[in-house]
């Protein structure tokens, strides 16, 4: 009798979480749904009424929102196949021990530890200014013309600042993860002598399935909502070249106080990120029962 | 026999390529730590300076001018509630789902993951309204929540998983003896596990502190943690590199520390326990 009490009080213990994360999900979701009907302006926050889809039509048919779901794609897609493939080959290549692994372990994973407006604004002065920045004075020792990176690449900037930050990531989990392989197998193949190339495509790379879905899965989340690395860069600009979804909606609610233009483009990256996630998880699904 | 030597170039060459594809992606960080103590003309020079006199001009200027302390507090106060708030709420959580599972556990645990999907640009405009009719805008009580809430599933997982690797019969036995609810997790679970505590707190912490999305929009001055002081050099203070860089050093250098010393443990949590 006093088990099954004390059972049921310490269940107890979850709501105050579940409470919480159920308000802080239902309560502003469903006045951004709310917001999404109505024309509603900060600037004039008195004449607000009920606009039922005119929100929408007007995401859909603005020329920016479309060219902004074309980067947040780009975006994502890249920095995702950048730190993916190169998060393999980089925690293949310090996987056996040499002198001072833990050393390059450490600078390798750094990246990840500083901050969104840090990174990408020493990117965007110290390293890619196109006059004093050291990626031009490395260019010109080459002999190559200096690449003004944020004014003629702006997207591929963004990308390379972001993948910079997430690269670690990936290398983080691989590394990891491939402390766990095991290490007798490999060293049989190695003395049926096995290529290296042989034993990464059929003993590495399987071993690395499921790590590679999680990292895709974690970093697809993260990527979808990147902003400070464009708030702090290129303001979404030239033009809107670099507006991914989430600036975009920054900018109507917080620069034109659009709150109805705001909510729709807002519930419109809440099912990109949905649809994302399904299709994500449904993949690691099956790399669980292919294993 | 020829084997051999081959063998150990290829290990020689393998070494060395590490070695540089580290520094390479290590170099940004060591650039911004290089230029925080040049002065603002070196910083600028072309060719760049490897060598040169260095200064702590920067960092005097911006322990005085730039009000780097009312900002760092800002950051220790933001980042150090949301992981106590956090813990607080989490652990109990944690605690119900590893010992008490129901049928709805698994389904409950997944939801709170999913939460973390939510894009904030979704809920920035409800929350910012919410904020501003509560008076909170620029309130760092409203950074500690939230900062808290976008962690707590998080936060959840990860105690969960550790607190699932301890046998039960340890807390049974301390049933046996008579322990309540609140003794059995201060006396026994707390302790027992508290490796794994300090690293989730510790994640906590680090997301917290470098968090730009919700303490860029939801702060001016008054409550303004790091992340927002660098972005305050984007324009037009951005032409000053030295003391962009000794902001930015200052800003992220207790975080790095603190990633380096703990970085097997944070591969549990930032992978919800699916990569040990």
């Amino acid at each position: 009798m006093s088990t099954h009490r004390r059972k049921r009080s310490e269940r107890l213990l979850a709501q105050p979480a579940i409470v919480m994360l159920l308000v802080w999900m239902i309560v502003p979701l469903a006045m951004t749904l709310y917001f999404s009907t109505q024309y509603f302006n900060l600037l004039y926050p008195n004449k607000s009424s009920f606009v039922g889809l005119e929100n929408f039509a007007y995401f859909f048919t603005y020329p920016s929102f479309w060219t902004s779901v074309l980067n947040t794609i780009l975006l994502v897609g890249s920095v995702l196949v950048i730190t993916v493939v190169g998060g393999v080959l980089i925690s293949v290549l310090v996987d056996d021990h040499f002198p001072g692994q833990g050393i390059v372990r450490m600078l390798l994973i750094s990246p990840f530890f500083i901050m969104p407006t840090v990174a990408a604004l020493v990117w965007k002065n110290l390293l890619m200014n196109p006059v004093s920045g050291f990626l031009a004075w490395l260019w010109r020792l080459f002999g190559l013309t200096p690449v003004n990176w944020f004014a003629d690449w702006p997207l591929l900037s963004v990308i390379v600042v972001v993948a910079w930050e997430w690269l670690p990531f990936a290398i983080l989990i691989f590394v990891t993860a491939l402390q766990s392989m095991d290490r007798e197998q490999k060293e049989a193949a190695q003395m049926d002598g096995a290529r290296s190339v042989a034993i990464f495509r059929h003993l590495t790379l399987p071993h690395l399935a499921r790590p590679i879905a999680v990292v895709v899965m974690i970093e697809a989340i993260f990527l979808l909502n990147v902003f400070a690395e464009i708030f702090v860069t290129t303001n979404g600009g030239p033009g809107d070249a670099t507006t991914n979804v989430p600036f975009l909606v920054y900018t109507q609610a917080l620069v034109e106080f659009d709150v109805g233009a705001a909510s729709a483009g807002g519930l419109v990256a809440v099912v990109l990120a949905n649809i994302m996630a399904i299709f994500l998880i449904r993949l690691i699904g099956k790399s669980l029962t292919a294993r | 026999m020829a084997k051999k030597p081959t063998r150990r170039l290829a290990r020689t060459v393998r070494a060395i390529a590490s070695w540089l594809v580290g520094l390479i992606v290590f170099f940004p960080i060591l650039w911004m730590l290089l230029t925080s103590f040049k002065t603002e003309l070196d910083a600028f020079s072309m060719p760049p300076h490897f060598v040169f006199a260095p200064t702590l001009e920067n960092y005097e200027q911006i322990l005085k001018r730039a009000n780097y302390l009312h900002y760092a507090w800002n950051s220790i106060v933001t980042a150090g509630g949301a992981t106590i708030l956090g813990m607080l709420v989490a652990v109990p959580a944690a605690f119900a789902f590893a010992y008490h599972p129901t049928l709805r556990t698994k389904n409950i645990l997944l939801w709170m993951l999913s939460t973390k999907m939510l894009p904030g640009v979704g809920v920035l405009v409800p929350i910012y309204l919410i904020c501003r009719d509560l008076n909170m805008l620029d309130s760092r009580t409203a950074l500690i929540v939230i900062f808290a809430l976008i962690n707590l599933p998080i936060m959840v997982w990860m105690i969960y998983t550790y607190f699932r690797d301890i046998p039960i019969d340890i807390l049974e036995a301390a049933r046996m003896d008579g322990a309540g609810t609140w003794k059995t997790m201060s006396r026994v679970l707390i302790p027992i596990s508290r490796g794994g505590l300090a690293s989730t707190a510790l994640l906590c912490l680090i997301l917290s502190w470098n968090e730009s999305f919700w303490s860029l929009n939801l702060t001016t001055s008054n409550a303004a943690p790091l992340s927002a002081l660098v972005a305050s050099f984007s324009s037009p203070e951005g032409l000053f590199w030295a003391k962009l860089s000794a902001v930015s050093t200052l800003a992220c250098a207790p975080i790095l520390v603190l990633g380096w010393l703990s970085q097997r443990q944070l591969v549990r949590g930032l992978t919800f326990g699916a990569v040990k």
